[in-house]
């Protein structure tokens, strides 16, 4: 069945699409499970439940979580005063927000840590004034991390704040609501949503982020090591087996995680009237 | 409705002035330490033992090489992934088909995946323990550690970027004037170059673009794919990492200031684009 | 170019949008395919054009098969309800399309193509607006260029889908009278699609309604008003009255003056204007009362209350010319006998 059969070029842009999709995603992707399958359940098991990995794991998704947040807090407040509020420069900061999504990971990567150090520029500060240490600690990861989020955020709740109709905060005025009752009844639930998929989306990016995390981390066993390192340390040491095991494990656990984080989305749209 | 009233209601409609201003202030203060200063380290520290070193850094071989391998592999899959992101566009917003729904998550999976487990599973298909490896090193041809990986990651990582930008803007904006086309008498080719293509040009430009600060920047699957084969394997974002560990930062930040050069140039286009998106 | 569908069937999904339509449209008719919303018209139109597939059944142009010809060979201009015009191009490019897209060697020279678009733009009378692009014009004017777009190939049939449907009401106004002087000079075989039954009847010579995919009445305007095939017809086309054929209602409309000998259907359809009203002599030849009127320009449309023991209240409406009404010197709670003088049965 088509939708359009006057349309032409059916068969070659869907053929195309279907033999370069399997070629290039997902016979590359199905390897993942092929390579695990070779191992035993017992090896399977061994690998993901070592204490080391387990501890990746950990730090990878505390560190994910953590900065998911803390760049959707910030992220809605850069979000609101773009949309609400007008200032000089607006734009300019504006077309900034995207650096993270421009700029290659490599490079956030070693100037984050070059500003974090003990004695970097921040880092100097944070050291001496609070006796703060950001880099090679799991904080360190947090700052990359939230580096990374914050266009996820930004760029999911501006637009949703930009076509919010206003007129509903009018009404909500005109029937005698303060201010901070218009936001928390009115404004926030119908951005919540939004704010809900910037932040899944910047939390899924986090734990799988390499580049930006690896020059900060220290990777340190047990503190500060994330998974994406585990899986290089492990392809380095010539352990495909264990590397495959714990990518398809992390894999897995991401789709499983995104899927919830959908479920949660859909939950609140209907909540909210918005399905 | 008097004065009181009108004053109680543009109360409950604008914050008052200290909230208004305490906001602008942490966004901007937020925006300046996370986005701002980092520019400004890529360039200081590039610049951090004058011109001369920061031209002699980029003027090494290895960076030259780096800065080339760049280019190759931007020039072999932006061009790659353009055609597939038009077609893929063209099959799902044109036509009904089972399974639509289906590929269209599929083209985004490249998304959900790290980078790390990219470049890993073309080491599973084509390196030495890989599926076909044993063929491959038999007929003495290398992928993982050469050229063709760092292609192949790459082509993975940027799948979706154009299909993404088109997907949405051509299903909102219908086939009427491609069937008007179709019924004024012009062929399948003609409708495309004169009526589809003028109208998503924009929306194309933009997908490439991201597509391509996108190839040119990946870190994390090339890097699993390379080796690190310095002049032979390494792209600018893996020779900004070999000469950071290697205490060499003048040549680290000489290099990513190119990268971050790239980043800028690419948001400034983005603007413009998103500035004629909004004027058509 | 005479057009003959036989049998078309189409289906989307469970939902059966034409069920086996067989339609004949002489050559140079303008023809209006009118029906509510949902009734499959311009899934119909767009199976002529050749954009949608029928399920089942032929459509046959001049005498020729093109069941299985591609839009773009099929001979037809299409306006679309839109209009969809380029865009990116002006309206000189908009109209040039057609012939430029042209293989080779049926492709008029460039100087041709100049010459007749200019035509075009005259016949449409927007020759002035020739370098504008479509977002600076107007809807009617929109709608001219679309016209002149589809004209420029020559085509043997013109297909209209909703062509005012877009448009403000003055403009509609206008471009019907507009449309219906066009196609008297053109002569080319015309089909347009609408909703709206004045529509129809103004512009069209030939109309054909149509209803959950099926065709309830093909004819002249005057054809279908004054001999509508069944209920829903009479009740689409023009204003009704609907008495229910029971006992009361039947001896109602007979004292009203309606010859009823052997009750020829369940339900009597009585036209406003076929109701003459006069105020009443007395309290027996008292039929209705009068509750209400309005001014619809020429004519006054009366409310009236049937006068009867146990009646509904359902509100009768009749027409007459402004003149008349005043002579009448009616007011509101008035007692009138009624003449009804025509009435439609129906199962």
């Amino acid at each position: 069945m088509r939708k359009s059969y006057i349309m032409p070029g059916f068969k070659p842009t869907l053929g195309f699409t279907l033999v370069y999709l399997c070629l290039i995603v997902l016979i590359p992707l199905s390897t993942l499970f092929f390579k695990s399958m070779e191992l035993s359940a017992e090896d399977f098991f061994n690998i993901i439940t070592h204490k080391r990995v387990v501890a990746s794991f950990r730090v990878s998704f505390t560190t994910a979580l953590v900065a998911a947040s803390i760049a959707s807090i910030f992220g809605f407040i850069i979000a609101w005063t773009f949309v609400r509020y007008s200032f000089p420069g607006k734009r300019l900061l504006d077309a900034l927000i995207d650096l993270p999504f421009a700029l290659p990971t490599a490079v956030a990567g070693i100037v984050l840590a070059t500003i974090y150090q003990p004695n970097g520029l921040i880092g100097q500060w944070l050291m001496q004034g609070f006796g703060v240490q950001v880099a090679y600690k799991p904080l360190g990861i947090v700052v990359a991390l939230i580096f990374i989020s914050l266009p996820f955020v930004v760029r999911t709740v501006e637009p949703v704040l930009q076509e919010f109709d206003s007129s509903m905060e009018e009404a909500a005025a005109s029937l005698g609501a303060s201010r901070l009752q218009v936001f928390v009844k009115i404004i926030f639930p119908n951005i919540f949503p939004a704010l809900l998929t910037g932040f899944a989306l910047a939390f899924a990016r986090g734990i799988g982020e390499y580049g930006s995390v690896i020059f900060i981390a220290g990777n340190l066993p047990y503190v500060s090591e994330i998974v994406p390192l585990m899986i290089v340390t492990r392809l380095e040491q010539y352990d495909i087996p264990g590397a495959t095991a714990i990518a398809l494990t992390m894999l897995l656990i991401s789709f499983v995680m995104l899927l919830v984080i959908n479920l949660l989305q859909l939950w609140v749209r209907k909540r909210s009237g918005q399905l | 409705m008097n004065a009181a009233t009108q004053t109680l209601i543009k109360n409950s409609l604008q914050e008052p002035v200290w909230i208004r201003w305490s906001l602008i202030a942490i966004a901007l203060g937020f925006i300046l330490m996370f986005l701002c200063l980092p520019l400004w380290i890529v360039i200081t520290e590039a610049f951090a033992k004058g011109w001369a070193a920061y031209i002699t850094a980029l003027g090494q071989p290895d960076a030259v090489a780096a800065l080339r391998l760049t280019l190759l592999t931007a020039l072999i899959t932006v061009p790659l992934n353009t055609i597939l992101g038009v077609c893929a566009a063209w099959a799902i917003t044109r036509f009904e088909f089972t399974g639509k729904s289906l590929l269209t998550t599929l083209i985004d999976l490249p998304f959900s995946v790290s980078p790390v487990i990219s470049g890993l599973i073309f080491v599973l298909v084509f390196g030495a323990q890989g599926w076909f490896g044993h063929w491959l090193s038999e007929h003495d041809i290398k992928i993982i550690f050469a050229v063709p990986g760092i292609v192949l990651a790459t082509l993975f990582i940027t799948f979706p970027f154009v299909a993404r930008e088109l997907i949405p803007l051509m299903q909102e904006m219908g086939s009427e004037e491609e069937e008007a086309a179709l019924s004024l008498g012009a062929n399948g080719w003609q409708m495309f170059v004169q009526i589809t293509l003028p109208n998503i040009k924009w929306a194309l430009l933009y997908g490439v673009l991201l597509c391509n600060a996108r190839a040119m920047g990946e870190f994390g699957a090339v890097s699993v794919v390379s080796g690190h084969i310095r002049s032979m394997t390494n792209t600018l974002p893996l020779h900004v990492e070999v000469s950071y560990n290697e205490y060499d930062f003048v040549g680290a930040f000489a290099s990513a200031s190119i990268l971050a050069g790239l980043a800028i140039v690419t948001l400034v286009l983005k603007s413009v684009l998103e500035w004629r998106q909004g004027k058509h | 170019m005479s057009i003959i569908l036989t049998n078309i069937s189409k289906n989307f999904g469970k939902f059966a949008a034409l069920n086996h339509i067989n339609l004949e449209i002489p050559e140079g008719e303008l023809v209006a395919l009118l029906g509510p919303s949902g009734c499959g018209k311009t899934t119909l139109l767009r199976i002529i054009a050749g954009l949608e597939q029928a399920d089942s059944g032929r459509v046959v142009l001049n005498g020729e098969d093109k069941t299985e010809q591609h839009v773009s060979h099929r001979g037809i201009g299409f306006v679309f309800q839109h209009y969809a015009l380029f865009r990116h191009m002006t309206v000189f490019d908009n109209i040039a399309f057609g012939l430029r897209v042209k293989p080779k060697k049926h492709r008029p020279g460039e100087a041709d193509i100049t010459q007749k678009v200019h035509a075009l733009l005259e016949l449409v009378q927007l020759d002035w607006l020739h370098d504008r692009f479509p977002d600076q014009l107007s809807g009617g004017q929109r709608q001219r260029i679309a016209l002149a777009r589809a004209l420029a190939v020559e085509p043997d049939v013109l297909l209209l889908d909703e062509p005012f449907g877009a448009l403000d009401a003055s403009v509609r106004k206008d471009l019907r009278q507009w449309l219906r002087n066009l196609h008297h000079e053109l002569n080319v075989t015309s089909i347009f699609v609408t909703h709206d039954q004045e529509e129809a009847m103004e512009v069209a010579s030939q109309v054909v309604v149509l209803n959950h995919g099926r065709i309830e009445q093909q004819g002249a305007p005057s054809d279908i008003y004054d001999h509508p095939a069944n209920a829903f017809v009479s009740r689409f086309i023009g204003q009704t009255n609907v008495f229910s054929g029971d006992d009361q209602d039947t001896i109602w409309l007979q004292s009203s003056g309606l010859p009823i000998n052997d009750k020829p259907g369940k339900t009597a359809h009585v036209r406003p204007h076929d109701i003459d009203v006069e105020k009443a002599s007395d309290e027996a030849s008292a039929h209705a009362v009068l509750k209400d009127w309005q001014h619809l320009g020429a004519l006054i449309r009366i409310e009236l209350v049937k006068n009867a023991a146990d009646a509904d209240n359902a509100t009768v409406y009749a027409e007459m010319p402004n003149e008349q009404f005043k002579r009448l010197q009616l007011n509101r709670g008035d007692k009138v006998s009624l003449r009804i003088r025509n009435a439609h049965w129906f199962h």
